[in-house]
């Protein structure tokens, strides 16, 4: 929220309005109260503000207008919701008719089947649990790769650097958050494919450690800038108690603020996850594509996003395949939406606190 | 960042910031040049160098990458890296020539994108920072922000689809695409656009409603005037996200080839599909047979360039602010 | 602080133009919307940038999606032509009539050979479908080259790794009922989005077996000499060996249109059909159909 203290509040919308007054048009109340003598001469500045020395009157289309500005403010605030909620409905809408009473669907092999065939000539199989198994590992090995990055940068960036440094580095994190996902597809298919050939002698580039470094170096500005942010919620009293004590800026960062810290890494951690699990251009790209349950770093895997991307522009809309593409996206906006809930929650405890 | 492990505080005001970094915790840490070390005193100091070295290597992990990346991909790209590449057309089969019609597209995706996902996002920043009690129904809307903006970017494209394309029956249209780039890239407004209005302090706004001047009118001569660079940075910022984006546009909008001619700025109608920048480097990676070798990769350095360029102005813009805050 | 107000507005009005800019002008007075085979998209494109240089006047759309999504299109009459891959389903054909009231109408406008392709450094030469089906089918019992009895330098394990379409693909399905007889792949494939991905792989992977358009052919892969028989001749994919239905693997490529096409579509088909359009088709590397055996 927005930490208002709450000890004035504006007038409400019916009060008689303070407008400046013209000059000679003497002592005037609005509203229909009348008799509320709510008008004040404006300050200067809001004159000036106005760029002119006359001002309107406040007639009643002024105050149907306001009324009007204001509904469309309070429109666009629930916006949100509503957008939230009409994607929900029409990814689900698309998918609802091959869950309840698909030809070759059913709930059980869709979750825990890895036969994924979704266009058999004999017989269609939609089994996601390769999937989701490439999903989770590749998103684990990124963030096996991207939380102590993440993490260690934003100690550095919060505690061991002067204000100089802190700005650039910030400025670095905020641009290498900006690359386009598909430019990092592309680097992956490309550059990363050949690193990783030439160090590991891998058979194939595009695999899951491709996709996880790829994911690790998207996900790694969210987990800084956000573990920034938790560590400089710190009170500075904490570190200055550390310090009296003779405590290094190791033993305090160690010992005091990630202890202080700890809900705060944890969403950053989380809202990593989140970018990492609905990342789609990127892992498509660079992890290779194969419908397998991965036993190393060097297998090909396949995600759920990349999946949709992949066969969503094939599949005929209105066929089973295409619906159950889209069953995937409810499984996917419900993964993500319960990480960030969870995140929301963590960072909620960690603000109260 | 001047290491002096064993210089002695200043004054007291330099004592109380030695919680910030960059100051030195010497003077708490053994009492400058007086003391002699002790044994447990060297090791912390020695815990504290690598602590420190470990620390700044991870941060400089992130430059690397960034550095490596845009000097790479420019290297690759240098034989094509023209202003020609910009404004011609795909030629000989998309191998050679440039990328003006997938450049335009671009910019028409964006434009449009913008001018949907601006006003409403700047307003509800405004009703959320502004209006909004501290109650369920608004914790569930600040909530609804959080979520959308991490739905992924394919749930996005699947829900375009659904409801755009085929529900409104827009069809795969420059219109769809943008609708759903619009949505997709709403949080980033509103996240910004609240931060601009947070920043300007509440004091302004009380002194306005104690001279009698209503909520809007408060918004309208105080609250926005001093936040609109703010704002602004929010919407740049959105510009960068919308022409980076490809999967949401991929099966709403953006098409494999259109022709067009070289340097048509009015080339496609809102109806009409159109080519993109990010979906144009995608299919020549991996649909486009003995394509130039330099061309995929002037794709992503124009590609990147726009939107680290976009990103900079943000970013810019918002030191420039920040410099010229008086309260 | 009043030039603040005036930058907003210009920014809005900024925003606002560049938005309805794209309204304004009605340049081209046709455009034909041309969806369907991702095998054919690239030949498609190439007859749109070439068909500019004929007329102005109309602007061809091109996007891939696969042979089943530009019919299913074109049958809900969101496109104009449909590039297929394969032969249209009996099925689609009745969906076709149903919803239009009308035949669709065919065009072969070239053909396309499906090449086998793996790494330059491969020494093997030829295969048969018998191996290619114990190759990619399920159960297929080949999972190494020296299975196939080769030794591949740079592939190590010896691991065959297999580099096919995604599942919706019209490669994907004609390999799949020439090659397989209709016997599901087995899983764990690199299932590649574009069928020059699946080329550029297989030239970065000493390991790797893939399938692609014979048009996608560069340096650094081999096309393998191909028999439909075990007993039978191995034949390398080239244009007469296409043209003469001697290389087994070849299909036709199609153009859909609903109803006979009229007007600019009919033009723009004849075109295809012209010396023109047909040089385009070679330049792409796929087979032109013999003068005169164009039309249905």
């Amino acid at each position: 929220m927005t930490g208002r203290e709450g000890q004035s509040e504006p007038p409400s919308r019916r009060t008689p309005v303070g407008e400046g007054v013209e000059p000679g048009a003497g002592r005037r109340g609005w509203g229909a109260g009348g008799g509320r003598a709510g008008w004040k001469p404006a300050p200067q500045d809001l004159q000036q503000r106005r760029g002119e020395g006359k001002r309107p009157r406040r007639t009643g289309w002024a105050r149907a207008g306001e009324r009007v500005i204001e509904g469309i403010i309070r429109t666009s605030g629930v916006s949100a919701v509503l957008f939230v909620l009409a994607i929900f409905f029409f990814v689900f809408r698309e998918a609802a008719p091959v869950l309840f009473g698909g030809e070759h669907f059913k709930l059980l092999p869709f979750l825990f089947s890895v036969e994924w065939y979704p266009t058999s000539a004999s017989n269609v199989r939609y089994g996601t649990l390769a999937l989701t198994v490439g999903t989770f590992s590749v998103t684990a090995l990124a963030m096996v790769l991207a939380v102590p990055f993440g993490l260690g940068a934003a100690v550095f960036v919060s505690e061991f650097c002067g204000p100089r440094l802190k700005e650039a580095l910030k400025v670095v994190i905020e641009l290498l958050a900006a690359i386009p996902s598909v430019v990092w597809g592309f680097i992956g298919l490309t550059v990363m494919s050949r690193l990783i050939v030439h160090f590991t002698g891998a058979p194939v580039g595009v695999n899951l450690l491709n996709g996880g470094i790829i994911l690790a170096l998207m996900s790694v500005p969210i987990i800084v800038s956000i573990g920034e942010d938790a560590l400089k919620a710190v009170p500075d009293s904490y570190r200055e108690a550390g310090l009296a004590l003779g405590a290094t800026r190791w033993q305090l960062v160690y010992r005091v603020l990630l202890p202080a810290a700890r809900n705060g890494l944890l969403a950053a951690v989380l809202l990593g996850v989140g970018r990492a699990v609905g990342e789609t251009m990127a892992v498509l790209m660079a992890t290779g594509h194969a419908v397998n349950l991965p036993l190393g770093v060097f297998d090909s895997v396949r995600t759920l996003t990349a999946n949709v991307a992949a066969e969503l522009g094939e599949a005929p809309a209105g066929s089973d395949h295409y619906r159950v593409l889209f069953l995937t996206g409810v499984l996917l906006f419900s993964l993500t939406f319960v990480v960030n809930l969870v995140a929301d929650l963590v960072i909620r405890g960690w603000r109260r606190k | 960042m001047t290491d002096v492990p064993f210089q002695e505080p200043t004054s007291e005001v330099s004592g109380l910031e030695a919680g910030r970094p960059g100051s030195s915790p010497g003077g708490a840490a053994g009492g400058g040049r007086r003391f002699v070390r002790t044994a447990f005193v060297r090791r912390k100091e020695r815990f504290e160098a690598w602590a420190r070295g470990v620390f700044l290597a991870m941060a400089a992990a992130m430059i690397v990458p960034l550095v490596a990346i845009v000097g790479h991909l420019t290297y690759e790209a240098w034989p094509s890296l023209e202003l020609e590449f910009i404004l011609d057309v795909p030629r000989r089969g998309m191998t050679e020539g440039g990328i003006w019609p997938a450049f335009v597209g671009t910019l028409y995706l964006v434009g449009l994108s913008l001018a949907v996902a601006a006003p409403i996002g700047v307003l509800a920043a405004v009703y959320l920072n502004e209006y909004a009690r501290d109650n369920w129904f608004n914790r569930v809307i600040q909530l609804a922000v959080i979520n959308l903006a991490g739905v992924p970017s394919i749930v996005h494209a699947l829900f375009g689809l659904g409801a755009f394309v085929y529900a409104a029956r827009f069809g795969y249209s420059i219109l769809s695409a943008s609708l759903t780039l619009a949505i997709m890239t709403l949080p980033v407004i509103i996240a910004s656009t609240r931060e601009a209005l947070a920043a300007v302090p509440r004091a302004f706004r009380e002194a306005c409603w104690n001279v009698g001047a209503t909520r809007w009118q408060t918004i309208r001569s105080i609250v926005l005037p001093n936040s609109i660079s703010g704002i602004l940075t929010g919407v740049i910022l959105q510009v960068s996200r919308a022409a980076g984006e490809t999967a949401p546009i991929m099966f709403t909008g953006a098409v494999f080839y259109k022709a067009i001619a070289r340097g048509d700025l009015f080339a496609y109608r809102l109806d009409e599909q159109c080519m993109a920048l990010s979906m144009h480097l995608y299919t020549v990676t991996t649909q486009v047979p003995n394509v130039r070798e330099s061309v995929p990769y002037a794709t992503a350095v124009v590609l990147l360039a726009s939107v680290l360029l976009v990103n900079a102005t943000a970013i810019g813009l918002r030191l420039w602010l920040r410099n010229r805050k008086r309260w | 602080m009043s030039g603040v107000r005036a930058r907003v507005a210009l920014g809005v009005a900024l925003a606002v133009l560049v938005g309805s800019g794209c309204g304004r002008r009605n340049h081209a007075s046709v455009v034909i919307q041309n969806k369907g085979s991702d095998t054919m998209v690239n030949l498609a494109q190439a007859w749109a940038e070439a068909y500019r240089e004929v007329t102005t006047d109309v602007a061809i759309e091109v996007s891939g999606g696969g042979s089943g999504v530009g019919i299913a299109a074109l049958m809900r009459g969101t496109i104009d032509l449909a590039n297929s891959s394969r032969d249209i389903k009996p099925r689609e054909i009745e969906e076709v009539r149903r919803h239009t009231g009308r035949e669709p109408a065919e065009v072969i406008a070239g053909y396309d050979a499906l090449a086998i392709f793996v790494h330059r450094d491969n020494p093997i030469e030829m295969i048969t479908f018998e191996q290619l089906s114990a190759i990619f089918r399920e159960d297929g019992p080949v999972t190494r080259w020296s299975q196939l009895g080769v030794q591949v330098p740079g592939c190590q394990r010896d691991r065959i790794i297999r580099v096919s379409r995604q599942s919706s693909s019209g490669t994907y399905e004609f390999f799949r009922e020439r090659v397989m007889q209709q016997r599901d792949f087995k899983l764990g494939s690199l299932d590649m989005n574009g069928s020059k991905e699946v080329v550029e792989l297989v030239g970065n992977t000493p390991c790797a077996i893939g399938y692609s358009g014979m048009g996608y052919a560069n340096g650094r892969v081999k096309m393998l000499k191909v028999a439909a028989r075990s007993d039978g001749p191995a034949v390398a994919p080239t244009l007469e060996s296409t043209l003469n239905h001697r290389y087994p693997i070849a299909r036709s490529l199609h153009l859909y249109t609903v109803g006979e096409p009229t007007g600019a579509l009919r033009d723009y088909l004849d075109w295809i059909l012209s010396d023109a359009g047909q040089r385009v088709v070679q330049d792409c590397g796929y087979v032109p159909v013999k003068p005169g055996g164009g039309s249905h």
